[in-house]
């Protein structure tokens, strides 16, 4: 039986076809949820896609947090589903309170569309286990406001446990706290981050092929699940 | 009609590049004397029914879980009095 990832679409969400397709490309079967529909259609693991849902309104990610798609997500993601929220998922991620933080405007104020370097600092998570720990990858990061910020309290509980996931290499590209791209919650079946590997799973589009790991990582814990 | 305000504005440990760039435009524009710009959000919420405690305790709520984020962002409500005359600051 293949492994089955739900990748949702809200309004504006951008990325969630390249998701799909990262998945399949990984050797899983995608399966489409949409934001009104409470069913997740029993998929394994569950992608929040890059974008701008609901038009960023209010705050990125502030609106759909309260769709309805996302009290189930929430829920399965207590529960130890592997959620992995790019860029405007995480985001959403964050304004459901399932991750630490929050992501505001770039400091520079100007939307960053590069390939970006990153360090794997947390190869233990549901999504990075195919990565070690200390690794260099490249994917494309492209965003407008994926300054991360926490209170110094959060910060330093996060760089204690572990919970830096990816750090970004060179230049910081938007002013993130202590050079955070991505997190982890305390279990680590959830993640964010800004960048996007779902860009990076093959040779014809992407400046690597590095983004593949979170999609085999996942379907490798979830086959031995 | 009764008019409730909630304000939002980030933190003041929390950066504003948008504050920042209004502040930086203005002494080209011939504004001088201003040392700091702190860009937030206001909410204008008509209320149907009276504003009483119940009702501001629920927009106190709403203003926690949606209009503000807590992490980033503090907010502050207050009822706006409709009776003409009212809007301070408004004349010309």
């Amino acid at each position: 039986m293949t492994t089955r990832i739900g990748v949702v679409t809200f309004p504006g969400s951008l990325d969630d076809h390249d998701a799909r397709r990262a998945v399949r490309l990984a050797g899983g079967e995608p399966v489409a949820l949409w934001h009104r529909d409470r069913d997740l259609k029993q998929v394994d693991a569950v992608v929040l896609p890059g974008g701008f849902s609901y038009g960023d309104y209010l705050r990125c990610g502030a609106i759909a947090r309260f769709s309805p798609v996302m009290e189930s997500v929430v829920e399965q993601a207590r529960g130890g589903m592997p959620v992995l929220g790019i860029c405007n998922g995480f985001q959403v991620l964050c304004e459901s309170h399932l991750l630490p933080g929050a992501l505001t405007r770039n400091d520079h104020l100007h939307f960053i569309c590069r390939d970006q370097r990153l360090k794997v600092e947390n190869a233990g998570t549901a999504w990075t286990s195919d990565y070690t720990e200390g690794q260099e990858i490249t994917v494309p990061l492209k965003n407008g406001e994926g300054g991360f910020v926490a209170d110094e309290r959060t910060l330093d509980e996060l760089e204690s446990e572990g919970r830096v996931v990816f750090r970004y290499l060179g230049s910081n590209p938007n002013g993130s706290r202590r050079d955070i791209a991505g997190i982890t919650n305390a279990a680590g079946n959830v993640v964010g981050l800004m960048p996007h590997p779902e860009h990076a799973v093959e040779p014809l589009t992407g400046p690597t092929t590095d983004g593949l790991g979170f999609f085999t990582s996942v379907l490798k814990k979830l086959v031995q699940a | 009609m009764a008019r409730v305000v909630v304000d939002v504005m980030l933190k003041p440990e929390i950066l504003d590049p948008q504050g920042q760039a209004v502040q930086r435009a203005l002494p080209r524009l011939g504004f001088d004397g201003i040392t700091d710009v702190r860009q937030g959000k206001r909410f204008e919420l008509e209320l149907e029914g009276p504003v009483d405690d119940a009702a501001l305790a629920r927009i106190r709520e709403m203003a926690e879980s949606f209009l503000a984020n807590t992490v980033i962002e503090d907010f502050t409500v207050r009822v706006e009095e409709s009776a003409e005359g009212t809007t301070a600051g408004a004349a010309s």
